[in-house]
């Protein structure tokens, strides 16, 4: 009986045509597996796969000590990694009740928005290439490339950071990182549109994104698809909102809210979330307050007895870090609520009935990132 | 034997005139084939070699990139260094593949975009077979390809190459209707299906310009619909390179694969110099009203930088939309031809026909 219902749910009915998307495919972004039965070019079912980077990463920080965790962290959403280690970082900082200096937390805000727009870029590259838009893909990476220059002659890393440590920063920004990402946002402003000129104007990609698996309210809180793809369905998530942290709370920003739930509408939050992480570092970036860029702490890092929670939004959506200590300096569990996870499995009730090709330009407009949905 | 650029007529008869004085009529015919399919051979391989090369340095210029500068000056050598790899590349056998038909299928669509160059007129005189009915040749001709695609995609053995393979079928028989249709637009207008013929039709002015709006109409949609005929973006779901991997050719490796890959630039190739053929006056140059000074310097130009010139341009604004644009779905493919490309098709052949037996055409 359970063979059979296994057999049933990856496999199918007899007669379907079955072809795997994946694991080593062009468009799945990563080692991702999505067993598609057609009927001719028209999507029957999907059954998403994942686990082929699974590394444990939660197992593996049971091992470390707290700053250790942080460089483990940059290896789930490799393209928020800044988000993921301000996220550790700040629930360690909460647990221990530390007050981290002004200055780190306008420098890591700062930090997360521009990671924020180099993922969108990327994204935005990639959304392109789904659709067999290839140019798409140079004219992001041109701008992304900015982005990472900024963050190379800070830190001297360009894609992980690396550089959230509990308490602040592990080095100061360097003294021509104002003038940089002054320079960043006004060649990016100029640039911005022509993605619009490229892409999103664009006749066929208008008639392949509107009113394709659009994803409503209630859909999206039910499979808890956050970040942007939720938002899209005018699912209101997001943290820097509902819940402040860093001084998001101080900034003056727009949620961007749609309603369609449609491939168009992911697309237009991600567009309208650059715009809006431009806006955030025009009011940050003028008045970076003075200071140490590291609060003191203790050589080794103890928690409390206890449970602790923090989130914050990725690039992706929400990102939760939970962490159980005993008392010791390595945690005694630790679980992120990673956002890619949730978004993936929504997949298999957006695609069915469009065509094949649909389901690559879903996957894309979903922003999925493998390694962290495996972790 | 006198060598004149502008026109190939003497040149080719005075070899056809050499030849029979040595040998018997026969064997004079055969040397001539011979020769002509060398000559072909050759200039398949340079063009195909060329149009590589030029369309990586398009789609550089197009994506903000340098593109192949490495090997010789401006990287000119990249496509034959290309060539002795995929030369020397392993041919994989497939497990459970249909060994005839999967050897057989590149070789499909290789010799039917090799035939279709037989009947495109270089020059004045220079053309290897000038039918009466060179374009429904040509038309037939390079929709034989689409058997081997079909072959390709049927005997791999692989669910991606079966459904790139479905998908070209569907698009290329669709598509095949708005070319012939696009096509006979001109005949209509010139009254005869014979390329030369075509040709001497706009030696006072292209069918473009003289052929109001019709031949317009015609053009666009011959661009549109030659460029979803020879399977390249945006119209590539044969390829689908996103979607299905590689499509059709997704389990071809080494020379096989790179059979497709130059008849789909000797498909492009052919396409364009039709479109300059029957649209853009061939070899023919640029005339403005008669006798004057732009008319005799344009006439300078020899016919075959004129032919070569104006493909390149029309093969350029089909990379162009190839590097801009996203791919269509499989169903807007087929809409896009079922129920715009021929609707118009039909009624701008009708209002030719009327324009043309009205006799309100120069």
């Amino acid at each position: 009986m359970q063979e059979e219902i296994i057999k049933n749910i990856i496999l199918g009915e007899e007669e379907d045509y079955l072809i795997n998307v994946g694991p080593q495919h062009p468009s799945t972004h990563g080692v991702l597996r999505f067993e598609v039965s057609l009927q001719g070019e028209t999507i029957k079912k999907v059954v998403p796969h994942c686990g082929y980077i699974h590394r444990g990463i939660e197992k593996m920080c049971e091992r470390d000590t707290y700053p250790q965790i942080i460089h483990l962290t940059d290896r789930m959403d490799y393209l928020s990694a800044h988000m993921n280690n301000e996220a550790v970082c700040l629930c360690v900082e909460k647990a221990m009740e530390v007050e981290v200096p002004e200055r780190v937390t306008h420098v890591r805000t700062m930090l997360d928005e521009l990671t924020r727009i180099a993922s969108h870029q990327l994204w935005w590259c990639a959304m392109g290439m789904d659709m067999g838009a290839l140019t798409t893909f140079f004219y992001g990476l041109r701008d992304r490339e900015h982005i990472l220059d900024i963050f190379e002659e800070s830190f001297g890393t360009r894609l992980i950071q690396s550089v959230n440590t509990p308490g602040g920063l592990m080095q100061d920004i360097h003294p021509g990182f104002q003038k940089r990402v002054k320079e960043f946002i006004s060649y990016f402003r100029k640039k911005l549109p022509e993605y619009d000129q490229l892409l999103t104007d664009n006749v066929i990609f208008r008639e392949r994104s509107e009113g394709i698996a659009p994803l409503s309210r209630e859909d999206a809180i039910q499979y808890g698809v956050t970040g942007p793809s939720g938002r899209a369905s005018g699912f209101s998530c997001d943290v820097r909102k509902s819940e402040p942290y860093g001084i998001y709370k101080k900034l003056n920003f727009k949620e961007i809210l749609r309603t369609e739930g449609d491939t168009l509408a992911r697309y237009k939050v991600r567009i309208g979330e650059m715009y809006e992480s431009m806006n955030i570092l025009e009011q940050l970036v003028d008045n970076i307050p003075e200071g140490d860029y590291t609060a003191k702490m203790k050589a080794v890092l103890r928690l409390p007895v206890g449970e602790f929670f923090q989130r914050v939004e990725t690039s992706r959506g929400e990102l939760g870090v939970y962490i159980v200590s005993d008392g010791n300096k390595t945690p005694y569990r630790v679980k992120f609520r990673a956002p890619n996870f949730s978004n993936l499995f929504v997949i298999s009730k957006l695609a069915p009935g469009y065509k094949i090709a649909d389901l690559i330009a879903i996957s894309g407009s979903l922003d999925l990132v493998i390694p962290d949905i495996d972790r | 034997m006198t060598f004149n650029i502008y026109d190939f007529t003497e040149l080719t008869r005075s070899i056809d005139d050499g030849l029979k004085a040595v040998m018997s009529p026969g064997w004079a015919l055969f040397t001539e084939l011979v020769l002509i399919g060398l000559v072909f051979l050759i200039l398949y391989a340079l063009i195909g070699l060329f149009l590589v090369y030029a369309e990586r340095k398009v789609c550089a210029f197009i994506q903000n990139r340098l593109g192949p500068n490495r090997v010789g000056p401006v990287g000119i050598f990249q496509t034959i260094a290309d060539l002795i790899k995929l030369l020397m590349k392993e041919l994989i056998p497939i497990k459970n593949a249909d060994k005839l038909l999967f050897n057989i299928a590149p070789f499909i669509v290789i010799i039917a975009s090799f035939m279709a160059i037989a009947a495109i007129p270089f020059a004045k005189g220079l053309h290897a077979i000038d039918f009466n009915i060179g374009i429904f040749y040509v038309i037939a001709v390079s929709s034989l390809g689409v058997v081997g695609i079909l072959l390709a995609g049927w005997s791999s053995n692989s669910k991606y190459s079966l459904i790139g393979a479905m998908r070209s079928g569907a698009q290329v028989i669709s598509y095949e209707l708005s070319v012939g249709l696009s096509l006979l637009t001109i005949v209509v207008f010139a009254g005869t299906m014979q390329l030369s013929g075509i040709i001497e039709s706009q030696a006072n002015g292209w069918w473009i310009f003289k052929g109001h709006i019709p031949a317009m109409v015609a053009f666009v949609v011959f661009l549109i619909a030659s460029t979803a005929e020879t399977n390249r973006g945006p119209f590539d779901l044969a390829e689908a390179e996103s979607e299905l991997t590689a499509g059709f050719h997704t389990e071809y490796s080494g020379i096989k694969f790179a059979f497709f890959f130059l008849a789909e630039f000797m498909n492009m190739f052919i396409v364009a110099s039709m479109a300059v053929t029957i649209f853009l006056g061939g070899w023919m140059p640029l005339h403005f009203g008669t006798g004057n000074l732009f008319n005799h310097i344009m006439d300078f130009i020899p016919p075959l930088v004129w032919f070569f010139g104006k493909t390149f341009v029309v093969i350029y604004i089909m990379m162009w939309f190839k590097w801009t644009f996203p791919r269509l779905r499989i169903d807007q493919l087929l809409t896009l031809e079922w129920k715009y490309l021929l609707p118009i098709n039909l009624f701008n052949i009708l209002f030719v026909a009327f324009l043309t037996l009205m006799g309100w055409h120069f």
